[in-house]
């Protein structure tokens, strides 16, 4: 912790970032002992105020989202450092790999990860019960895209087979029960966008759901316009999502929106053998292709 | 007034599928084309929308010809290798893949979308697809399951 403090000080003192992005405690210190809530991201302009930075498991935010250049106003800061997990490092990686941003415009701060809880508010630390989905089989718990690695590996998150649980259970499925499945779910969804607006992959200047010349998608929440959306951000996100879990974890009405994400990659991996990864120059897979990619569902 | 017992019901009439189609101008509007020329008698259900390559398609196209009320759609293009602008068709079939896919995830019955390659000199291919796809469509019936234009408030 000190470790980060005084990098993300340094950082600042000497002028080589103008901001640090991180995450900040707001209640008293020590975890999991304190307040349930404690952990919001941070964003730290003065080098005095870099005591203010933590990491630990309740550091569930994908700060990568803040790189995406559609935050203006974080732009404006200028010069970012960022903290990031291996996780995350894959969606920085994936802003670099679309020319989001530029490698050298950014520093990469690693910590090394040993998991974070699904949900700071049932307490009691990293369990199989409330460890995150995403940490589950977790391989890149080391940063590899990073200008700086801190902190000692922390022993593996708890296996938990809760996700591939539910995907199996959903495949294993008829097609109505998944119809059902999916249209019970998505008509709880009320269109708050909260999916897109925590994604990093999501760049868009303009949403789809934004146009209206022509209407692609019904803006309000109904069950047609609930099915496009959903269907649409998520082959949006084909070959480019991290697998963060971040809009499952935004939205509001508890919709698996992870389960859509997780399929849609799995289905890329086993076709164009591609999955997410920290190295900016593998090409997106949706943007490449190969002669002998499979065809069997086409006359 | 009580209507009389000896008064048939209207003759129920068959249900007629829409089925939207769309085909890459190069080849497979040229190959229907060559079908209708040629006289091919096909299923009257299918209506044809031109696009410049099968890449153009959007799922988004899929979900809004389902929303206005298509009960199936045929997307074609030019076998791989035969695209006009060399590569297009490579791009739209991992779109495809994944798409075709993705609706199967979400329960929506994938035989109501036909993909193929229908080449310019394949007419008699054409109409097999036409006719096999509206045969198909019609044995499934009407898509209620899609949540249509008029879809009801949850």
């Amino acid at each position: 912790m000190n470790e980060l403090r005084e990098l993300a000080r340094k950082l600042l003192a000497d002028g080589t970032v103008k901001v640090v992005i991180g995450y900040e405690s707001v209640g008293p210190a020590g975890w999991p002992e304190e307040g349930p809530r404690g952990v919001r991201p941070s964003f730290i302009t003065d080098p005095s105020q870099a005591d203010k930075l933590v990491f630990d498991s309740r550091c569930v935010h994908n700060l990568a989202t803040y790189l995406n250049p559609r935050r203006s106003h974080i732009v404006k800061l200028g010069k970012p450092a960022v903290v990031v997990k291996g996780c995350d490092a894959r969606a920085v990686a994936g802003l670099i790999r679309e020319c989001q941003i530029k490698r050298e415009d950014v520093v990469i701060i690693g910590v090394r990860c040993g998991g974070v809880v699904r949900d700071p508010t049932l307490g009691g630390g990293l369990t199989e019960q409330n460890v995150s989905d995403r940490c589950v089989g977790c391989e890149e718990r080391e940063p590899t895209l990073c200008d700086y690695l801190l902190g000692m590996l922390p022993p593996a998150p708890p296996a938990s087979t809760r996700h591939a649980d539910k995907l199996a259970n959903l495949e294993a499925m008829t097609d109505v029960q998944r119809w059902e499945f999916w249209s019970e779910n998505l008509s709880r969804c009320i269109r708050c966008y909260a999916c897109r607006e925590i994604c990093p992959m999501c760049l868009c200047v303009q949403c789809m759901a934004d146009k209206n010349r022509p209407q692609w998608i019904d803006c309000s929440p109904t069950p047609r316009g609930n099915l496009a959306w959903h269907m649409m951000r998520v082959l949006h996100q084909a070959g480019r999502c991290v697998g963060c879990l971040e809009c499952e974890r935004a939205c509001p009405e508890g919709i698996p929106l992870g389960l859509l994400g997780r399929h849609v990659a799995e289905v890329v991996e086993r076709r164009f053998k591609y999955k997410a990864c920290e190295d900016p120059t593998v090409p997106a897979p949706m943007g490449v292709y190969r002669p002998d990619d499979g065809e069997e569902f086409i006359l | 007034m009580s209507i009389p017992s000896s008064v048939e019901p209207p003759a129920r009439t068959e249900f007629e599928p829409k089925v939207v189609a769309f085909v890459c101008n190069w080849c497979t509007y040229t190959g229907a084309d060559l079908a209708g020329t040629s006289r091919l008698k096909m299923a009257p259900n299918v209506r044809i929308i031109r696009v410049p390559c099968s890449s153009r398609v959007s799922p988004l196209f899929i979900t809004k010809a389902f929303e206005r009320g298509a009960d199936g759609v045929i997307v074609s293009g030019c076998h791989t290798g035969d695209c006009h602008f060399s590569t297009g068709n490579y791009y739209a079939r991992r779109r495809f893949a994944v798409l075709h896919e993705l609706l199967g995830f979400l329960g929506i019955d994938t035989k109501r979308i036909t993909f193929s390659w229908v080449s310019a000199s394949e007419g008699p291919k054409w109409q097999q697809v036409v006719n096999d796809t509206a045969a198909r469509i019609k044995a499934l019936g009407p898509f209620d399951q899609y949540p249509s234009q008029r879809g009801d408030w949850s």
